[in-house]
């Protein structure tokens, strides 16, 4: 199979990209180098193509009813021109994708936003609940061959965007977006991302794809702004906790399971897994996803490594790294409810040697709070 | 442009070794630490270790993934570099210098003459590219 490739191809390749293939995608993973991309995030900005990420409109009369039935979290309660992180669950409570479902501020519709690897599974799981439910009137459709997406994250992100944003980004509140034109683009100008920095994710048409990551990269130069690789993308995520699907998500992994209680709204009404969910809140967890932090060297705890407590083996690693932000090798796992607690250590079993670590609290970083200044927090 | 250096010896598996009468001083190509990526821990053998030319010695790990590092030549490790253990970043400054990581005591100096030149290394790679 051929992988794919997003519009900006060539312009990786002129930067000096170096390529992985994700999802089927032929992606950068790094530019200047993943702690150089992941601190400029940090301390400055970053620009990513997200141009593998899947989109879905769901439209139609019964669109809310639709995506209400079918997540976990509250579509009720999503204005016109507001983000939720959300879910597609299977009715065993394990998690079909981690999604962001965005009501246009434009229009009734609705843009549901899927990871790059579950696209179609996605949309064919979406019809898949249409046709048993023929009563409603609603439409899903794939846009994501002509939808663009770019990331801009940082704390200069606000400072760069604005100076090609008609609109004023003051005033668009985390998990807000607008409908904007950007460098002349009409794009869906979100405050959502995965860094868990300040910043944005841009939705355009994907033919203006490689004139606004040029004219980005351009205007934000002065202030440092770097293009960041898949790499950095995952170290980032990883230190604000924010979980990745396939390692910290998957079918045989529940919400509740993974520290997203949060994003289940039992009292919301029906909706698909919410049996099970109830289920297994009442019987308790039987395991869930921890942080933890290396207390002696030996190298990266990975995704599928062995936890062990006392010789035994009591879980395993979702996903580690190397945290350039804190310097120390953090990591999530997924651990027996019994054995969960801050500072309570076990071991890693890293290329066969266990490895200590001990629990720490969640997320690993959580960026400085700017001053609510002009009533926005953001 | 990756930087290989003349006079030293060159492993397939991208190890250099450096000769100094009977030691063979040992680190990672600059070509290596630059596929690597951002260097975070290394796991070298300690002095008094028996290595054989070929078999794994050690590892080498960045953000991106870890891999084996081979012994370029048979005989006794002396040395380590704890410096380069306390800051593995090392390795992506100064791959050719600060950043050796092992002093092997040879025992058959021979074998030396398996590894590939500074010429041949940079046709290796020029090839390692082309495949790529």
């Amino acid at each position: 199979m051929s992988l794919k490739v997003t519009p900006l191809i060539e312009q990786h390749r002129a930067l000096g990209a170096r390529f992985i293939e994700f999802a089927g995608w032929l992606m950068p993973v790094q530019y200047e180098g993943i702690v150089a991309e992941h601190l400029a995030v940090r301390s400055r900005a970053g620009l990513f193509d997200l141009g593998h990420m899947g989109q879905l409109a769901v439209r139609g009369r019964d669109a809310r009813a639709f995506l209400q039935f079918v997540t976990p979290n509250d579509v009720d309660s999503l204005q016109p021109g507001r983000a939720q992180y959300s879910m597609l669950l299977y009715p065993t409570g394990g998690v079909v994708d981690d999604i962001m479902i965005y009501l246009r501020p434009d229009r009734e519709e609705y843009l549901v936003v899927v990871n790059a690897s579950n696209t179609d599974k996605d949309f064919q799981w979406l019809l898949e609940q249409c046709s048993h439910h023929p009563e409603w009137v609603v439409e899903v459709e794939d846009i994501s061959n002509r939808t663009g997406m770019l990331a801009i994250q940082g704390p200069l992100a606000e400072r760069i965007l604005q100076r090609v944003t008609e609109s004023d980004l003051s005033t668009v509140r985390s998990f807000a977006a607008i409908q904007t034109r950007v460098a002349e683009v009409p794009t869906l100008v979100a405050r959502t991302g995965y860094t868990g920095e300040d910043g944005f994710e841009l939705y355009f048409p994907i033919e203006a794809t490689v004139s606004l990551w040029n004219r980005l990269l351009e205007v934000g130069r002065g202030d440092g702004l770097v293009p960041v690789g898949l790499g950095a993308r995952d170290t980032l995520r990883l230190e604000a906790c924010l979980p990745l699907y396939g390692n910290e998500l998957s079918p045989e992994i529940t919400p509740l399971e993974a520290q997203l209680d949060w994003v289940v709204k039992f009292q919301k009404g029906n909706f698909l897994g919410r049996e099970a969910l109830e289920r297994q809140l009442q019987e308790g967890v039987p395991r869930k996803l921890v942080g933890f932090e290396l207390v002696e060297r030996g190298g990266i705890p990975r995704h599928g490594y062995e936890v062990q407590l006392a010789g035994r083996r009591i879980g395993y690693v979702t996903s580690g790294t190397s945290s350039p932000t804190l310097g120390k090798t953090i990591g999530l796992a997924l651990i027996e409810r019994a054995a969960v607690g801050i500072g309570r250590e076990f071991e890693v079993i890293i290329r066969g040697r266990p490895v200590r670590a001990h629990q720490v609290r969640t997320p690993f970083y959580r960026r400085p709070r700017r001053r609510i200044d002009k009533g926005v927090e953001s | 442009m990756v930087d290989v250096r003349d006079g030293l010896r060159y492993t397939r598996t991208h190890e250099w070794v450096r000769v100094e009468g009977d030691i063979a001083v040992v680190g990672v190509t600059d070509f290596a630490q630059s596929e690597l990526g951002d260097i975070t821990y290394l796991e070298l053998p300690e002095p008094g270790t028996k290595v054989t030319q070929g078999e794994s010695m050690g590892v080498i790990e960045s953000v991106k993934a870890a891999s084996d590092i081979y012994a370029p030549t048979s005989g006794e490790v002396v040395e380590a570099n704890k410096a380069v253990i306390e800051t593995p970043e090392l390795v992506n400054k100064s791959p050719y210098d600060d950043a050796w990581l092992v002093k092997i005591r040879m025992s058959s100096p021979d074998e030396l003459t398996q590894l590939m030149d500074a010429e041949a290394y940079r046709k290796y790679l020029a090839e390692t590219a082309a495949m790529a």
